[in-house]
């Protein structure tokens, strides 16, 4: 799949967790094209982790349909997973077994074999700089180290769509510079899609697209640039809160 | 290609799981000194007091020790069991469940790679426990250190399946503790693990009838059975129907659209 093409395709996605609470997302529908940035905006509690939830099923929607790479998540949830990788919210790492052996993990879930599987972990610990790492436990390393490997384990079977939940979570600043620095070359050289979920403004470079959510429904998409100039803004933090009525959380 | 990617990913679940209780000795530690207290010094206690008549599958007269070998070999896969689903209500709140869950693999099929990597282990604890107890004179027939194996297996998924349905109804690590009072000890006490049933029946009739029905006498009469390289077809039909159902229940409820975890998932953030 070349530039130009959509990686992930959302349409009217529908989910209440039930009760009295109305929809949690209500018709919420974008695109990620591939070998590019899409950041996914909004406040706590817009719908973001619901709306990921949803793409990497974990929840099933109500309504809606998700494709990743032309497959229905519906229809073909395993073909629509296999080419999707995921970076979560919340650390996933055993903390009390080795870098290497977190990502061998990883990879036998993913029925990779292990003659592919070795060279390929030496490639991505190389790649983020945690070569000399490898054996230490996880406990051991800091949250910067600990995101770069759940970054290297969510591509260990090349995926074509990165989805990333607000993955700068706990970090400090040249971490969160390195981890976006990371994804945005992954998306230059490998045309990599990746959809990075966060509610902070600096994350977003130009260049990148952003998809806006607020209440569970999308209020905006489109590259950058073009959303701050049709809301009439000097800055994507302006133009957010013209489009939502909020400030930044 | 198929079967290769799902023979992967139960090898890299199994691996995990012996990592994870090779690398944690206090838990084998744990799992070998409880049944051992039981056989070594309650046995002792009560040897006097509980006379053991003799009955199927023993040929002779036994002692008190003998008799509770194998309830205490089932108690050593009930918590087990209760451990795993305990990982897996921290794995859920450590979030390494959804790794699992966003992987091409079919969930039923990770749920039950999951609770044979469980019952494997148990195994590996149950022979650690024979091994001390024949150490200090209580034998079994050499034959039944084999024939036991397809029985410790059944009664560890259904332990483990057990606790895997009751892991999808504890929202907080907090609550386990609640869990194992109020399944734990009852299932073990009531059950044959310690005392004979007729014995039960002698004191109480609505006990007795609690007792025959609880799965898990059937698993512990089921290993009775097996270490003497016997079949106890009536324990195997009830511990294979539990272990359906309580597999089915999991299952259910670790399923996205319909099961507790959806619904429970609500208070989560935006």
């Amino acid at each position: 799949m070349g530039a130009g093409t959509d990686s992930l395709e959302v349409e009217g996605i529908r989910f209440s967790y039930g009760g009295a609470r109305g929809f949690a997302l209500d018709g919420v529908g974008f695109t990620v094209p591939a070998g590019g940035l899409t950041a996914l905006l909004g406040v706590n509690g817009a719908g973001k982790s619901t709306l990921l939830a949803v793409l990497t099923g974990l929840f099933r929607p109500t309504a809606g349909e998700v494709r990743v790479c032309g497959r229905s998540l519906r229809r073909e949830p395993l073909a629509a997973l296999a080419a999707m990788g995921v970076v979560f919210q919340q650390p996933t790492l055993d903390l009390d077994l080795s870098v290497r052996q977190n990502l061998a993990y990883a990879a036998g879930l993913r029925g990779m074999a292990g003659r592919d599987a070795g060279p390929r972990i030496d490639a991505l610990l190389e790649r983020f700089g945690l070569a000399d790492r490898a054996g230490a436990k996880v406990r051991l390393l800091n949250g910067g180290h600990r995101r770069r490997v759940e970054l290297a384990r969510a591509l260990l079977h090349r995926p074509r769509l990165l989805v990333l939940d607000e993955p700068t979570v706990g970090l400090d600043l040249p971490s969160r510079r390195a981890l976006l620095e990371h994804v945005h070359a992954l998306c230059r050289e490998d045309g990599v899609a990746a959809l990075w979920a966060t509610h902070l403004f600096d994350e977003v470079a130009p260049g990148d697209r952003a998809v806006v959510i607020d209440r569970g429904r999308v209020v905006a998409e489109g590259p950058v640039e073009g959303l701050v100039e049709r809301a009439g803004a000097d800055s994507l933090e302006q133009a957010f809160r013209a489009l939502t009525g909020r400030a930044a959380a | 290609m198929s079967a290769l990617l799902y023979g992967r990913a139960l090898k890299a679940v199994v691996w995990r799981e012996v990592l994870r209780f090779t690398g944690q000795r206090g838990r084998f530690v744990a799992a070998l000194v409880r049944p051992l207290v039981w056989l070594l010094v309650f046995a002792a206690g009560f040897r006097a007091a509980l006379g053991v008549s003799v009955q199927p599958p023993y040929e002779t007269y036994i002692t008190y020790e003998t008799y509770i070998v194998p309830g205490l070999l089932a108690m050593v896969l009930l918590f087990n069991g209760m451990q795993s689903s305990l990982s897996m209500v921290y794995d859920r709140e450590m979030g390494s469940m959804r790794l699992l869950l966003v992987s091409p693999v079919r969930r039923e099929f990770l749920l039950a790679a999951k609770l044979l990597a469980g019952a494997a282990v148990g195994i590996l604890q149950c022979f650690a426990f024979l091994a001390v107890a024949a150490l200090t004179g209580i034998e079994v027939p050499p034959a039944g250190w084999l024939a036991v194996v397809p029985a410790l297996l059944l009664a560890g998924l259904m332990l483990g399946a057990l606790g895997m349905v009751l892991s999808s109804t504890v929202r907080q690590l907090e609550n386990f503790a609640g869990v194992m009072n109020f399944v734990i000890f009852p299932t073990f006490f009531l059950s044959s693990a310690l005392y004979p049933l007729w014995k039960m029946r002698e004191s109480s009739e609505i006990l007795w009838t609690i007792c025959a029905a609880n799965p898990f006498t059937h698993a512990v009469e089921l290993i009775r059975f097996a270490l003497y390289g016997q079949v106890g077809w009536e324990a195997l039909g009830w511990v294979s129907l539990a272990t359906l159902v309580f597999l089915g229940l999991s299952f259910w409820a670790y399923n996205p659209a319909k099961g507790l975890m959806a619904r429970k998932a609500g208070a989560g953030e935006g």
